[in-house]
């Protein structure tokens, strides 16, 4: 369900990893109105649109966040370009 | 250099490229991460790797930066596949060269601990008939969090 037509100048969001099985697709673009400036308003914002981005995760984790790739918490801004991501904790490397 | 592909990891190049003529390099240490066939006590047929394009290379840019920041490097060489891997495949090479081993040693253990917390990578085990997000460690962050400012002032030369 499209949440916005798609524009240069929206806000992209992207989902990875267990995160975008729980959402169901793996980004969209969207235009959230003026009051939601930060990271924790626009989880909230997409809860509230049927984007439940912590379902995935329980209590163990929390969910991580990248504005413009690079981490943040959840009390940093946003802006209406913004290239927003959400992911569980990140497990690369090697298994040892 | 800093490389996420979904070919296989060339261990012969790397060392080549790491070394890339120089003659003041003394010391060369290297990591080779690989897909077990077991984890957690539960087999493993296949590992994915997932990834999150162009912020993995920054990020794994950044550690590279710290990294020579932190010590006396002459040259690093950082490589992480993605994509559908087999036991027994290659799944991460870390190299690094310094005129003398404390150096080296410890800058690769350092890239090594780091990339685990800090790169955009997620994995998918499957087996024995199931598939199951990989968990990040609590032991993971302990080993990453070794590397304090403190700690990595003993070990420069």
């Amino acid at each position: 369900m499209p949440l916005a037509m798609p524009a240069d100048d929206a806000m992209r969001i992207l989902y990875f990893a267990s995160v975008r099985e729980a959402v169901g697709c793996d980004g969209e673009e969207v235009t959230p109105p003026a009051d939601v400036a930060t990271v924790a308003q626009l989880i909230g914002w997409l809860r509230g649109h049927g984007r439940d981005l912590e379902a995935a995760l329980g209590e163990a984790a929390h969910i991580r966040v990248a504005v413009n790739q690079v981490v943040v918490d959840l009390d940093h801004p946003v802006t209406a370009t913004d290239e927003v991501a959400f992911f569980p904790p990140v497990t690369g490397g090697a298994a040892g | 250099m800093i490389r996420v592909q979904r070919e296989d990891i060339d261990v012969a190049g790397a060392l080549a490229a790491l070394v890339d003529g120089r003659q003041d390099t003394g010391a060369l240490a290297l990591f080779v991460g690989l897909v077990r066939d077991m984890a957690e006590g539960r087999p493993v047929d296949a590992l994915t790797l997932e990834h999150y394009p162009g912020m993995t290379e920054k990020v794994l840019g950044a550690i590279d930066a710290e990294a020579r920041r932190r010590w006396p490097l002459n040259a690093t060489v950082i490589i992480h596949r993605y994509g559908r891997l087999m036991p027994g495949d290659r799944i991460v090479l870390v190299a690094v060269g310094a005129a003398h081993r404390d150096a080296a040693f410890d800058a690769c253990r350092f890239l090594v601990d780091t990339l685990k917390t800090e790169a955009p990578l997620w994995k998918l085990e499957e087996g024995a008939g199931e598939r199951r997000w990989v968990a990040a460690r609590a032991a993971d962050d302990a080993a990453a969090g070794r590397w304090s400012t403190a700690a990595t002032v003993r070990s420069r030369r």
